[in-house]
């Protein structure tokens, strides 16, 4: 198929970016939508042209590392994936296709659609993990039984691949749905109870502290979460903090 | 000349690690913030590495290309990770998992390296467990375990399809606690792109920043390479897209001796490459073998109307339907190990056979599972005379219960219903064994360089056992190099600061400079993915699942006219001194176009089956890898001297004293 696409370029951070349009013919199908940048990334170096950066690295739906706002969602129109994941079958020959970066205050683009979110890195800082030497002194991991139900939703908390995609999608640019999913993990578990007031205080305030915006219940992020993280998690936050608070 | 030792300690294998434990000097905590430690790469090895250290009390230095330590390679394994905890009570032991490791590594690994391995084990657990990695667990609370391909006892940990992910996470974590202490410093997107050698020892490194295009100088009293496989190679593979050898190779260049590059596992089921702009490949867990059968048309031209659209494999009669691994291993029939699944996969697809538009791929159906599946369940419901449809239905459910997120991911990814239509797959490069020469403390034979997880060559021999490399790296991290390198560093307590303006530093620096200026300058005609891409086709054809003297040597020199034609007439548009993907790109591409040629070298060295290694020359009567203990149970390590063409060999003997050699027999 033919496609119109409508690009961020943008050369540095300190640059203005723009929207170019590119065509790109012949795609099949059966590429992934990572696939048909890299086409039209060839295509761009035969012209000596600087092509378009853009993160990336498993192509598996794990790393995170991808991001891509496609047509305005973040990962684009299917649910429950990534942008490496996303196929162009999901396209109609002929279709125009916007694609920007991530776009929120606490993620300065660095290059084209490549964003910083080293604002995630320095909440995860700021508590998310448990204090536990790494000496190989633990205790005997079966010494503390932990019922099915927690592990499955802690696990389920733990999921999340840091990508982004609920802070891109919502109108207030919060990282509500992110942070939640750390804090829960550990505080479904007793080896994470012992710090769990300590961690959401921190870990919240530094989300505060990065320009993160507020959560208004708007739930656009738990539609574009690619790992199906649950609001759940943002109210069992919301309880946390406020126990840590009283 | 480097001469190889071991250092493997004296004594009993059970007591070795303990007595060598006891008996090493140590650095006192206060010396040890005088310290400095550089970690590049941060996957499950590089990653627990930095935060053990860094808990420790050194100062650590640690390195990754990626935005964050989170997104390495290492998060993508979805299997599990194994540890000999007998929590089933089904005799499993720390002998046990040392036993199947060494002979599932087709004993070409070092016994005593392993034996370490899996007595700390156990401790890996534990330690993950406390961090929070939530592991599945039974109704009773306790910790569940699966079993894995090549054993008998069931000693595979696991957190739902994403192990990797989890314990990855958790080192993360472990990591963040000792960068908000100020114990490591966090050097994100930075790739390293050479060690700076002192006095003969490993003391620095020039990494590229890879948002601003900057070269900078960093210094240590030892540096750790843990910067994963080299599986990209080929092009295509299970790895991450990122992933390269380009450090590993650098230190090699330095005097880091090469071990068993040929050691490559291509793995059985991954999903088929679709067509030319293709850009990585997708493992599918090898489980699946255990209920869907393998096959390919056995009429040529049943095969070319299927690669033309013209036929559906529903279409073709259970007569017309060669089920080749049945045929050829009637014992083990689709369940043979991944080797012999690989290759029998090639030559049906090589001859013709193949099952999509690129003509590789083959059939893994599930249609006889679904329908014996059903008559049982109708049995048991008690369903007397049920229609064709009703078994089909009760047979697919039991199906989606078992494999059913698989079954997903395959349908997002090829767009067909696996149901109803069955999968096709075909074998994909996924892990190397080989990698840098290591002694028993995992030091290089460059004197405070270090080498650990998969970059490294020690612990799998010719071929790996599923849930086993996440085990040693994580092994290595926390448990191991802690302690070697303690014993290194305490002769290093008076030196002091390393400072970076020494001419070692200079020189690397301007070498590696000149080498980026040279690919922005050069203004070629050919992209760099266009030479990864020729290269990946020369090692799959010619050093991939099969290999002969023929073509090894053919491939060597098509890899050598490959590299001569990069270095003349590669482009790299942008600039220098800005984020520049494809500078990236060429620095790697031409690293592996080095590799390449050793890869082939040692293959050629090799004349003998083992594991990942399948000579056409070297087989049994009925078509098996045929082993040469005689004659080549050793470690290849090859020392550079200028061109991978003139590397030179030493032999490490590998020595079973605890293990009896045998053939590994399938049937
Ligand atoms: C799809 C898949 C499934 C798997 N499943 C399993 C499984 O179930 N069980 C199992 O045991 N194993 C599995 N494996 C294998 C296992 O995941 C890897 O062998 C292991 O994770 C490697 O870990 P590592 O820490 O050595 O390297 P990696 O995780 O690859 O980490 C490499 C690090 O080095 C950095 N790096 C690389 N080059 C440079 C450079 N020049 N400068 C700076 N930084 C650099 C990267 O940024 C990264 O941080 C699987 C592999 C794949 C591909
Ligand atoms: S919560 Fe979902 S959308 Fe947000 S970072 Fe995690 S995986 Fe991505
Ligand atoms: S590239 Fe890793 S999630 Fe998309």
């Amino acid at each position: 198929m033919d496609l119109t696409l409508k690009i961020w370029r943008q050369k540095g951070p300190q640059e203005k970016g723009q929207m170019v349009e590119y065509k790109v013919t012949d795609i099949s199908e059966h590429m992934s939508f990572l696939e048909m940048m890299d086409v039209l990334n060839e295509s761009l170096v035969a012209k000596n042209e600087v092509p378009i950066a853009f993160d990336h690295d498993c192509r598996e739906g794990i790393c995170g590392m991808c991001s891509l706002h496609i047509n305005g969602e973040p990962h684009g129109p299917d649910r429950g994936i990534t942008t490496c994941q996303l196929h162009m079958r999901t396209f109609k020959d002929g279709d125009t296709i916007y694609i920007e970066p991530w776009r929120a205050k606490a993620f300065p683009v660095i290059k084209d659609l490549i964003v910083d979110r080293n604002a995630f890195e320095r909440i995860q800082q700021a508590g998310g993990y448990i204090s536990v030497n790494t000496s190989g002194n633990t205790q005997d991991a079966n010494a503390i039984p932990i019922s099915k139900h927690n592990a499955d939703l802690s696990m389920d908390a733990a999921a999340c691949i840091g990508c982004g995609a609920c802070v891109a999608s919502c109108k207030n640019s919060s990282a509500m749905l992110f942070v939640s999913a750390k804090v829960s993990q550990f505080a479904l578990l007793p080896q994470g109870r012992v710090e769990a007031a300590d961690r959401v205080r921190n870990m919240v305030a530094q989300m505060d502290a990065e320009g993160f915006g507020n959560c208004t219940n708007t739930g656009a992020c738990e539609v574009e979460c690619p790992k199906g993280i649950s609001l759940d998690n943002i109210a069992r936050m919301n309880r946390e903090y406020l126990k840590a608070s009283i | 000349m480097t001469t190889l030792n071991s250092r493997v300690p004296e004594g009993p294998i059970k007591d070795k690690w303990t007595t060598y434990k006891e008996n090493i000097d140590l650095v006192n905590p206060a010396n040890k913030r005088n310290i400095d430690i550089i970690v590049v790469g941060t996957g499950l090895a590089g990653g627990s590495a930095a935060a053990s250290l860094a808990e420790l009390g050194y100062n650590v230095k640690a390195f990754a290309y990626q935005d964050s330590p989170r997104r390495a390679h290492s998060i993508a394994a979805q299997g599990g990770i194994n540890a000999a905890k007998n929590y089933q009570n089904d005799g499993d032991s720390n002998y046990r998992l040392f036993y199947d490791t060494v002979k599932g590594g087709d004993y070409r690994s070092r016994e005593a390296n392993v034996y370490r391995l899996a007595e700390v084990s156990g401790a890996i657990i534990d330690q993950c467990v406390a961090q929070g990695v939530p592991f599945a667990r039974d109704y009773g609370g306790l910790l569940d375990n699966r079993s894995f391909g090549g054993v008998l006892v069931s000693r595979t940990f696991y957190a739902k399809g994403q192990t990797g992910q989890q314990l990855l996470l958790g080192c993360y974590s472990a990591m963040n606690r000792q960068i908000a202490r100020g114990k490591i410093e966090m050097f994100n997107r930075h790739e390293m792109l050479d060690v700076v050698k002192i006095d003969g020892k490993a003391r620095g490194i020039i990494a590229r920043n890879l948002i601003t295009g900057e070269l900078e100088r960093h210094s240590a009293h030892a540096v750790v390479i843990a910067t994963g496989g080299y599986g990209n190679v080929y092009f295509l593979s299970t790895n991450a897209m990122g992933s390269n050898a380009t450090a590993a190779w650098k230190v090699h260049k330095k005097g880091a001796f090469f071990a068993n590059p040929c050691m490559t596992q291509i793995h059985p089921t991954c999903i088929p490459r679709s067509g030319d702009y293709q850009s990585k490949l997708t493992l599918m867990s090898e489980s699946l073998r255990n209920d869907g059968r393998i096959w390919v048309p056995a009429k040529i031209e049943d095969a070319k109307a299927i690669q033309q659209g013209k036929l559906k494999p529903t279409e073709i009669a259970e007569e017309d339907r060669d089920y080749y691994l049945e045929r050829r291993y009637p014992a083990y029939g689709n369940l043979v190990p991944r080797d012999v699944a690989s290759r029998a996969a090639k030559e049906r697809c090589d001859a013709g056979y193949g099952v999509n538009a690129t003509g590789e791929a083959v059939y893994l159906d599930f249609a006889s599972a679904i329908h014996r599946y059903g008559s049982e369940q109708a049995k048991i419901h008690g369903i007397s005379n049920p229609s064709k449809e009703k078994i089909t239905e009760l047979g697919e459910a039991v199906i989606e219960e078992k494999y059913g997120n698989l079954f997903q991911m395959y349908e997002k990814i090829v767009d067909d219903n696996p149901y109803k239509t069955p999968m096709m797959i075909y074998p994909a490069t996924h892990y190397t064994m080989g990698g840098v020469w290591v002694d028993y403390n995992l030091m290089t034979t460059v004197d405070g360089l270090y080498c650990i997880g998969e970059a490294n060559f020690s612990d799998h021999g010719a071929n790996r056992l599923g849930a086993s490399a996440l085990m040693q790296g994580l092994a290595d991290g926390y448990f191991v190099l802690p302690y070697t390198i303690g014993a290194y560093l305490s002769k290093d307590i008076r030196t002091g600061k390393i400072p970076t303006d020494t001419k070692e530093f200079d020189e690397a620096e301007k070498q590696a400079q000149e080498r980026l200026e040279f690919f922005i300058n050069n203004k070629g005609t050919h992209s760099v993915d266009y030479y990864h891409k020729k290269l990946g086709l020369v090692m799959w054809n010619k050093v991939g699942m099969a290999r002969n003297e023929k073509n090894l040597k053919e491939a060597i020199k098509e890899i050598q006219e490959i590299r001569e034609d990069f270095w003349k007439n590669v482009k790299v548009p942008g600039e220098l001194n800005e984020m520049n993907v494809e500078l990236e790109k060429a620095g790697r591409v031409a690293d592996f176009l080095e590799l390449g040629e050793l890869f082939a070298k040692d293959a050629l060295e090799r004349n003998e089956s083992c594991g990942g290694h399948f000579r056409e020359e070297y087989v049994t009567e009925d078509g098996e890898a045929l082993r040469d203990d005689e004659n080549y149970a050793y470690v290849a390590a090859w020392e550079y001297t200028g061109k991978p063409s003139e590397a030179i060999l030493h032999k490490e003997q590998l020595e079973f004293k605890d293990i009896e050699l045998k053939t590994r027999s399938y049937k």
